[in-house]
């Protein structure tokens, strides 16, 4: 069986059919070939899928495809501006927030999430807000300044 | 251009890596899709120990979408030979160690929970799954052997094996210790286990292999830290293709830990079912299966005893450990416990006699091999546990009680009872560094502050050594390695002047993109961004030993500084030319060659275009080409060095650790790059803080594995780790032309006995075995205020 689903990727309007069970990362990374979305666990606890779905960042491993019909999915792909990086993406450049680079796509996923949602944005709350990704490389304390210094630079932060 | 301009070494540059992981452009080896490529799914024992009696695959052929079944009697079929283990361990009797078959899947008996049993491959991977689970295997169930420390008097795994035991293996000199333990006036022992720990790389591993029956070539893209050993071993010993016909290619890998470095059953099953069907076949691990099946770290059992003169100097050190080996001999295993841990056991001490004992057992548990500093963390924690336990008991401060027993500055290159001569160091530097930083004169005034308000506060310090940059192909012969341990360089200066750099090391998070970029550049006295360094593909380089041991910098990072000179020589012969004079008559100084006392010069980038233009060259004299490689061996290891204080405060009432505060300064010789050397510290101090607070593997006495997810087995998040103090002190490696040592491990090897060394302080207790929980810390409190 078929599902016929419509949503926004990036931007890009995606009419598509998928079977039930396929999983909204499943949808990005085989039937789009949008690779920057990794899969490192399964058990939606390392968050190395995250996306943002609606403007929220969501596991995309425990997504359905077809729950994401008629919604807008951001991807890492997706989150340059034009002619640049985004903030989050040059700090984490800046601070050598990565290594490996393979948790990197969630861990930013999350972070410009969470620096859009919290007003204050402490070592503690920054801290709090990335437990749901889990880095092996970093040690996080690089990760942690890089938002730090992303915070100060988005715009619009602390209103959804 | 200035000096100032060109030269990047000693400073911080960005990494050249980094755009394509932040962009979603990195190419890991999940992300790689063939045309007609299959999906692979493994069958695998849900029991710890069985024999086989029966494979029943009827209804898997018969599943949809399903392209083949293959099982061990299959690869039998084939005569595909197990999985070696890589360095020979001789006994102390004399007898060469026990190494059973390491089938790549299992034939009639499986020894672990997870063992390969068959291979099912589909058009998809949801098919190849739904047949997996119609593969009727009928098992008779054994008793399981679990623990190592009981693994001697349970039931026999493997035929080759009595006992259980693996090898027995002794360092050092067991009567000069004896005689040491005679004279003490004080001795301190403990009983520890050396928690089992299980690597998590977020990339789980994975592989997609591609067969050209034209040509009979098979490519494999896999998650290897060294794609050289790994086709090395997959062509001579399982002989699934001949070497030349066999190309390795590890793309973007998303971290290693040791954990890659192995020939694993899966990756190898791919690559030959590949064969058999004709077509790509892909096969990526699930978490749980990572957790099931990548090689496991640490799990020692260990007696030790510390015996000192009545004023604090050490006199003699003895050691017991039962090291666990798993199911299997794993690539790399048998050097962990011996060659990596028993020869580190002097640590940072003058002890003028030491001896070790070390068994290794087979148990019915997944493989054991190198995880994160490999042997060295658990001669660490070993060691700087007694020290602090003894100090305590003798009432000396631990900080004092390690400062009398150092080996000093002028007594370098100092030579150890057990086997290593380490060429440079000062400890006394680094402890009072991290002495100053941690405000360790300060901290019983904290201590109060702590207890007015109800919390307990202890400081731990802990000053490891280890041997890295692993090593002399001689000495690694001599003590039973199967391979060199070399390592190569290659560069390549392009016809427009800029160069391709091909090292046989592998990056997989430390940025050589950009270290060995530094390296170079600076050398030739050009800008970074004209240096590509490429690696990872043994189609593309001649041969290389790997990442793992931090090795890189000081192997990987040599040989290119090698090359760089006999790139520089043959430039000076190729400018010689231009000029109309002799080479010996060139210096070159800041990416230009010139003629002394004159005002001649000619630029690299003008150098390297009539290299590849000899129009006039005297042909007899000069080649053409600007390409030079380099294989160096070491003379000896690296011996990073440093002091590590960790502080916690720890509510009583619920037993939470917090770590308020967390120094590490560490002598890594020579600096190139001081960002990329301070994140290899970070990541190593979470793994250490991990596998001392949060981190532990359990099997329950069956078998099974109750950690076996992130549910179960706790990584340490964000949420669980302080900010980092972290500094560094420079005594240059005296044996390698950068003077560097190696950076990657030190922060796991020397931060969990400090943690413990604090916990223990904070209780009044003699000592806690790791993970220390809160549960764990919890009971001790109460036991320590019932007592």
């Amino acid at each position: 069986m078929s599902i016929d689903i419509t949503l926004t990727v990036n931007g890009r309007e995606i009419n598509t059919e998928v079977s039930p069970e396929t999983t909204l990362v499943q949808l990005l990374r085989e039937h789009l070939l949008l690779t920057g979305t990794h899969v490192g666990c399964d058990t939606s606890q390392c968050g190395a899928c995250t996306v943002h779905l609606d403007g929220r960042a969501v596991k995309s491993c425990t997504v359905l495809a077809v729950q994401a019909d008629g919604s807008e999915v951001t991807t890492i792909e997706g989150i340059a501006v034009a002619g640049g990086l985004h903030p989050m993406q040059a700090a984490f450049h800046q601070c050598h927030g990565l290594q490996c680079g393979f948790c990197t796509a969630g861990m930013i996923m999350s972070a410009i999430d969470l620096v859009t949602r919290e007003d204050d944005l402490d070592e503690a709350t920054i801290r709090k807000g990335l437990a749901g990704n889990i880095c092996r490389c970093t040690g996080y304390h690089n990760i942690v300044k890089a938002v730090q210094m992303a915070a100060g630079q988005m715009e619009g932060r602390g209103h959804e | 251009m200035s000096e100032t301009e060109i030269s990047t070494i000693g400073r911080s540059v960005l990494r050249k890596e980094d755009h394509r992981f932040i962009t979603g452009n990195g190419r890991f080896t999940d992300d790689i899709n063939l045309p007609g490529q299959t999906y692979a799914v493994f069958v695998r024992s849900p029991l710890p120990h069985a024999e086989v009696r029966a494979v029943d695959t009827s209804e898997a052929e018969a599943a949809a979408g399903v392209v083949a079944v293959l099982t061990g009697a299959d690869l039998a079929q084939d005569e595909l030979g197990g999985l070696p283990c890589g360095w020979m361990i001789t006994s102390k009797d004399g007898s060469e160690m026990k190494q059973p078959l390491h089938p790549v899947m299992a034939v009639d008996k499986v020894n672990y929970l997870g063992e390969p049993v068959a291979i099912v491959i589909a058009e998809t991977l949801l098919e190849a799954r739904n047949a997996a689970e119609t593969v009727q295997v009928d098992y008779r169930e054994l008793d399981a052997v679990v623990g190592a420390d009981k693994a001697q008097s349970a039931l026999q795994i493997h035929a080759e094996a009595p006992a259980n035991t693996c090898y027995e293996w002794e360092l050092g000199e067991r009567e000069a210790t004896e005689a040491a333990f005679e004279q003490a006036s004080h001795i301190t022992s403990l009983d520890l286990h050396n928690n089992r720990l299980i690597p998590n790389a977020i990339e789980p591993r994975a592989a997609i292999a591609d067969y050209q029956p034209g040509t009979e070539e098979l490519t494999l893209y896999t998650t290897s830290q060294n794609p050289h050993l790994a086709r090395l071993i997959l062509a001579a010993f399982v002989q699934i293709a001949p070497e030349h016909k066999l190309r390795v290619v590890s793309p973007d890998v998303g971290g290693g830990f040791g954990s890659k470095i192995m020939v694993y059953s899966e990756e190898t099953a791919t690559a030959w079912a590949c064969m058999r069907i004709g077509r790509p076949v892909k096969w990526c691990a699930d978490r749980s299966e990572a957790f099931l099946a990548d090689a496991h770290g640490r799990d020692h059992f260990s007696h030790v005893e510390l015996a000192l003169d009545d004023e604090g100097t050490f006199l003699g050190l003895r050691v017991k450990t039962i090291a666990n080996m798993g199911a299997y001999l794993s690539s790399f295993a048998s050097s962990v416990p011996t060659y990596l841990y028993g020869t580190l056991l002097a640590g940072q001490y003058k002890t003028p006699a030491i001896y070790v004992e070390v068994d290794a057992v087979f148990t019915n548990t997944a493989p054991v091999d190198a995880y994160r500093g490999a042997g060295r963390p658990e001669a660490s924690f070993l060691i700087e546990r007694i020290t602090t336990m003894a100090a305590r008991e003798m009432d000396i401060d631990p900080a004092e009680l390690r400062r009398r027993n150092f080996i000093q500055p002028e007594d370098f290159p100092y030579q150890t009872p057990v086997a290593l001569e380490y060429d440079t160091g000062n400890y006394g530097v680094s402890l009072d560094k991290a002495l100053e930083m941690s405000g360790y004169a300060e901290f019983s005034a904290r201590q109060q502050q702590s207890v007015s308000s109800g919390k307990l506060r202890g400081i731990g310090i802990s000053c490891y050594i280890e041997a890295c940059g692993i090593a002399p192909s001689q000495v690694a012969g001599s003590l039973g390695a199967g391979v060199g341990l070399w390592e190569s360089g290659e560069i390549r200066v392009n016809p427009t002047g800029n160069v391709t750099v091909l090292t046989g090391s592998h990056s997989h998070g430390q940025g050589h993109e950009t270290t060995f970029a530094q390296l170079v550049a600076a050398r030739f006295g050009i800008p970074i961004d004209d240096v590509q360094v490429v690696h990872g593909d043994t189609a593309r380089l001649d041969f290389g030993m790997g990442t793992y041991g931090s090795r890189s910098i000081a192997v990987g990072g040599s040989a290119l500084s090698v090359a760089a000179d006999k790139i520089i020589t043959k430039g000076c012969k190729i400018a010689a030319h231009l000029m109309e004079t002799e080479a010996e008559n060139i210096d070159f100084d800041q990416g230009e060659f010139k003629v002394s006392s004159s005002n001649l010069s000619k630029t690299f980038q003008e150098v390297a275009f009539a290299a590849y233009v000899p129009h006039d060259y005297p042909l007899d004299e000069l080649e053409p080409g600007l390409t030079e490689k380099a294989f160096y061996d070491p003379a000896n290891f690296t011996y990073p060095a440093g002091c590590h204080i960790c502080e916690v405060e720890i509510d009583p009432d619920t037993g939470c650790v917090e770590i308020v505060n967390f120094t590490a300064v560490d002598d890594f010789g020579r600096i190139i790059n001081p960002m990329i050397v301070e994140g290899q510290v970070h990541g190593g101090l979470a793994q250490g803080i991990g596998q001392a607070l949060l981190e532990n593997c359990v099997y329950d006495d069956t078998g099974q594995l109750l950690t076996g997810s992130y549910m179960d087995y706790c990584m340490p998040r964000a949420d669980d780790l302080p900010s980092f103090n972290v500094d560094l002190t420079e005594t240059p490696c005296t044996h390698n032309p950068l003077g560097v040592k190696g950076c990657g491990e030190a922060g796991a090897i020397g931060s969990p006995p400090a943690v413990i060394n604090a916990i223990t302080h904070a209780i009044g207790i003699p000592h806690m075995d790791m993970p220390a929980t809160a549960e764990k810390v919890w009971r001790a409190i109460q036991e320590k205020r019932g007592a």
